[in-house]
């Protein structure tokens, strides 16, 4: 198949070596296990438990609100200990509602939804239900609703289901790992996601660098003739959806608009998987594959982590750490967020925990741009960060709002190739962060003078009316005196002819 | 965890460059060009290098001294001794030790700190330093004289090289003109180019070294290898010394073939003067050049241009300094119109139409 | 002479004028000053800084009739961007560094006056006479009128928290760069 390049991009030490060839093996339920409400792009979920109740494995403890919202379902039999804050994995260290289920042990399934038989003479809306109750977000790490990502085939033409198995971020390997073992799985929920949508084809990405899945996918897919197993090149950011479609495609995403203005749906392996457990099984997604890895970490695993299991002991079960490590990531080195600390949950979009040592992340202190120009032929969105950076640094958001700052999706390519360590993608997130505070507080604003202008209005209103009323009253009063004098003269006129 | 709070975003990966790598290894492209021509003008010329080198070392550590940070800060990214470097070899070989000194001041006080410092000059110091001292002191700073290979018969001593460094010692008996500077001459002398142009050293000897002229003007061959090798290493790239190049060599060619009496040809043009010094080296400054592929092209040009344009009109022989200035004034609104088209974007700025698909 | 003066004076007219048409054509439009003014204000009228609306405010301080530390609910953060704006050096000893706050009404102290319904500038609080009053906190900009005429100081002012959904990451420190 025809592949078209891609912009920029970087290629660092992937060090997948560490992890690649661990099968995924399975971990023991903690203690506590501890749901967070939102996991996931939307609004957050509302919880139907409170503490006391008993519940079972894959039971639902929370109920997605609104349209771009999902569920959650309990990852194993047990009892709800609370329902309260708890810190949150989220780089700001805030907490929040989070539901702490206590295992029992016994992990027993509730009464799942009955298996769709043949999921592709059902209609699409059955599979998309499905999807939506089963609580799946797309596990690469955006944590988007998935069932909502599914409907997007409703209004637009949709002819290539892209499953995303590229996995361009150095260390992870729980794609990798879930595409050589559990192949046919994949393959089958791609295809059942393809029927929702009413793609007529599917094609699955992987990046050169995993040979063995390659080799595997695309015999698992041979019996499929809708379904195209092809090699993309190596190169950081290929995983990311925009420039998956242009590799594929040779199509540039308009910006605002979606891959699937062009007739592409992307979504990730692991997302299809959990579809196809969901649709094939009525299970919902209760686990996910975890990648721990970096020197700091004694057994690096590919592990299947019971969702809401405590980062402390999914890095306990992996033999803990080597030494303290430099920096403690959720995610990849590219673009994941720093851990606040071991005690937080991993949810649906962790894809995976590193613990670094000083030596691999060969942090510098900044030191002055010399404008060498690397970090604009590096962006794969075309933006100039040696020009935005010193604007945001001296508070001229507009400014570089102008040069493209909402553009960025801090890939974190022109940080990896500044030779002064200049915090690049540090300065565009308080950019965007900033832009969308002071967006916020102008709509406030804005509110606040409409409100301010019907107040005003009301008691003009209210004032007119009192006047209205006044001066009726005082008709009234004038004609009823005038009949009265009236009434009097003429009796006057009586009494003297 | 004190290490767990989260003062940064990702990256947490970063690749090897380094300003200090990038600065050494230009040093490194240098090195052969310099120590033949060291060797070629003996002992004067080294004296006059140190001096200079060190001199522009000094004045870095002073400059961030005063500022409150450590002295030898800033000496490790390896930038002063550049532009020291770079400074050096455009002087004249054996131009006495005070040229290497304010030279420095005016290169590193003027044109680097008084702007801010690394990243903020807008002007490429070492150039304004020698513009500063042509037009301050143009005798001595126009005395050129033929090589003294160290170690040969009339080369001066180390005890003559302190007197002719140090010591204000006259060489105008020893004083010769660059190729550039002879035709020129000649030209106002009423004698065409084609008559001045065989008098001159031919092409081979320009290119091995073997001429009149600054430290960056002879050998043009190592020069071109060093500048090589810097593209090769990723430091550089060729967008600059192809468009100087190439734009010098293609006006020399057309204006030659239009009037071989009064312009020299395309080779001439490039092989002669701190062409590929400033081609490789000066041109390619990170900072005072655009940043932007297409911009860089376009500044090249500019400066090949503007290079051959005071070489055959203005009243200097050497054009390259004063292209690179003038350019390097450019390189702001050259910025702002090369930028990058952004990914899903015209080149204006907004949206990529979109063809229907329901 | 006369030649030289002469070619001077006419070369300097010449090019003098030439900017001056150039100042007009390719003049850059200035925004109204008192329309940037506005929109730096809350803009719910409430009426502490002595005029009868944001509107009238700003007139006044783009006249230089007013200071720029008219605005309490503004606060500090609106003072220092009309300083800046008007490019005037204000002392801003007097005010507060708060962030954003709203009121809270606690029900148990709350005698249903209607005092407070009466001083809300955007009609943020519900209620009745004799009745539980309580504050629509999405309506609720923090100008705290509400606060200052409660006879029974049933209204708090509280900071408008940070939360997942309005977090963002603050300015990276560089520490001396440049």
């Amino acid at each position: 198949m025809k592949l078209f390049p891609i912009r920029g991009g970087v290629h660092p030490e992937y060090r997948k070596e560490l992890c690649s060839e661990k099968a995924i093996v399975s971990m023991p339920m903690p203690e506590l296990l501890y749901i967070p409400l939102q996991q996931h792009i939307g609004a957050p979920a509302e919880a139907l438990v409170s503490e006391g109740d008993l519940v079972k494995k894959g039971q639902m403890i929370a109920r997605g609100q609104g349209t771009v919202s999902v569920p959650h379902h309990a990852p194993t039999s047990g009892r709800i200990k609370a329902v309260t804050q708890v810190i949150a994995i989220h780089p700001s260290g805030l907490t929040q509602l989070t539901i702490v289920i206590e295992p029992d042990g016994r992990d027993e399934w509730a009464d799942l939804p009955a298996p769709i038989d043949d999921p592709f003479s059902v209609k699409p809306q059955e599979i998309k239900d499905r999807v939506a109750q089963s609580g799946i977000v797309g596990m690469g790490g955006a944590a988007f609703p998935s069932a909502v990502k599914l409907n997007l085939g409703i209004q637009l033409k949709i002819d290539t289901l892209l499953i995303n198995g590229a996995e361009c971020e150095p260390y992870l390997t729980c794609d990798d790992r879930t595409m050589r073992e559990r192949a046919d799985e994949v393959i089958d929920g791609a295809r059942i996601m393809a029927h929702a949508l009413g793609a007529p084809s599917v094609i699955i990405a992987i990046e050169e660098n995993k040979p063995q899945a390659i080799e595997i996918m695309t015999r698992a897919a041979e019996a499929q003739p809708n379904v195209e197993v092809v090699g993309v090149p190596v190169q950081y950011p290929m995983g990311a959806e925009r420039q998956l479609t242009q590799a594929i495609t040779g199509l540039e995403t308009p910006s605002r608009k979606l891959t699937a203005d062009l007739g592409v749906v992307v979504h990730n392996v692991a997302t299809a998987r959990a579809v196809q457990q969901a649709v094939r099984y009525g299970r919902p997604l209760v686990s996910r594959v975890v990648t721990v890895s970096g020197e700091a970490i004694r057994e690096p695993k590919n592990v299947e982590v019971p969702i809401g299991t405590p980062v402390a002991k999914v890095v306990e079960f992996c033999g803990g750490f080597t030494s303290e490590p430099a920096r403690l990531v959720n995610g990849g080195p590219m673009m994941g967020a720093p851990l606040v600390s071991l005690e937080v949950p991993v949810v649906k979009g962790t894809s995976g925990i590193l613990a670094l040592t000083a030596g691999e992340v060969k942090e510098r202190p900044a030191s002055p741009c010399i404008r060498c120009g690397v970090c604009i032929t590096v962006c794969p969105c075309g933006l100039s960060p040696v020009e935005m950076a010193p604007q945001i640094r001296k508070d001229h958001l507009d400014v570089a709002a102008k040069l493209g700052v909402m553009d960025c999706f801090s890939c974190g390519s022109c940080s990896w190739v500044c030779p002064s360590h200049i915090p690049l993608v540090h300065y565009f997130n308080y950019a965007k962060g900033m832009l969308a505070e002071m967006d916020r507080e102008k709509k406030k604003v804005e509110r606040t003078k409409a409100l301010s202008e019907e107040h005003t209005i009301r008691l003009e209103k209210a004032d007119e009316a009192k006047k209205a009323a006044m001066a009726a009253k005082k008709a009234e009063m004038a004609a009823a005196l005038a009949a009265k004098n009236q009434a009097a003269s003429a009796a006057a006129d009586k009494a003297n002819p | 965890m004190s290490k767990l709070f989260p003062s940064k975003t990702a990256p947490f990966a970063y690749s090897t460059n380094s300003v200090q790598k990038t600065m050494t290894t230009v040093l490194l492209a240098l090195a052969p060009a310099t120590l033949f021509n060291l060797y070629l003008f003996g002992w004067p010329a080294i004296l006059l290098f140190a001096v200079t080198v060190g001199a522009c070392a000094v004045a870095e550590a002073s400059c961030v001294a005063v500022s409150g940070r450590p002295a030898t800060s800033t000496l490790g990214d390896g930038s002063a001794v550049l532009t020291g470097w770079l400074l050096a070899m455009s002087l004249p070989p054996w131009a006495p030790w005070w040229t290497g000194l304010v030279g420095a001041v005016f290169a590193i006080y003027l044109a680097k700190h008084a702007y801010g410092g690394l990243g903020q000059n807008p002007f490429n110091p070492a150039m304004v330093a020698r513009v500063a001292l042509l037009i301050s002191f143009p005798v001595v700073m126009t005395t050129w004289v033929a090589p003294h290979p160290l170690f040969s018969a009339n080369a001066p001593g180390l005890a003559d090289a302190f007197a002719i460094t140090f010591g204000g010692k006259p060489i105008d008996a020893m004083s010769s003109a660059s190729v550039l500077g002879f035709v020129k001459t000649e030209l106002s002398r009423g004698i065409p180019v084609t008559q001045s142009i065989t008098q001159v050293p031919n092409l081979m000897d320009m290119a091995i070294g073997y001429r009149v002229g600054s430290m960056g003007e002879t050998s043009a061959l190592l020069i071109f290898a060093g500048g090589l090798f810097l593209i090769a290493r990723g430091i550089i790239s060729w967008h600059i010394p192809v468009a100087v190049i190439g734009s010098l060599f293609l006006m020399g060619a057309v204006s030659n073939l239009a009037d071989p009496a009064r312009f020299t040809g395309g080779a001439i043009q490039v092989m002669s003067g701190a062409t590929f010094l400033g081609a490789f080296f000066i041109a390619t400054d990170y900072v005072t050049s655009p940043v932007s592929k297409q911009g860089q092209l376009v500044f090249g040009v500019g400066v090949g241009l503007l290079t051959w344009i005071i070489r055959s009109f203005a009243g200097y022989p050497e054009g390259m300094a004063f292209a690179v200035l003038l350019m390097n004034a450019l390189t702001p609104i050259i910025d702002q119109y090369t930028r990058p088209r952004g990914f899903g974007r015209t080149r204006k700025g907004d949206p990529l139409p979109l063809k229907v698909n329901s | 002479m006369l030649i030289d003066v002469g070619s001077l004076t006419v070369l300097g007219a010449t090019l003098g004028g030439l900017l001056g048409v150039a100042a007009r054509l390719l003049s850059v439009e200035e925004d109204p000053l008192e329309e940037e003014l506005k929109a730096m204000l809350p803009g719910s009228n409430c009426g502490q800084c002595g005029f009868a609306g944001c509107g009238q405010a700003a007139v006044a301080l783009a006249k230089g009739e007013a200071p720029v530390t008219l605005c309490p609910p503004g606060g500090k953060a609106v003072a220092e961007t009309l300083a800046l704006k008007l490019g005037v050096t204000a002392d801003f000893s007097g005010m507060e560094e708060k962030g954003p706050e709203y009121a809270v009404i606690e029900e148990d102290l709350c005698i249903g006056c209607t005092r407070c319904i009466k001083e809300c500038s955007v009609d943020a609080i519900l209620g009745a006479t004799k009745l539980m009053h309580t504050v629509v906190t999405e309506s609720c900009h923090g100008c705290a009128k509400c606060f200052t005429v409660c006879p029974t100081d049933a209204i708090k002012m509280c900071k408008v928290p940070v939360t997942l959904g309005n977090w963002h990451w603050p300015k990276p420190d560089v520490g001396q760069m440049h």
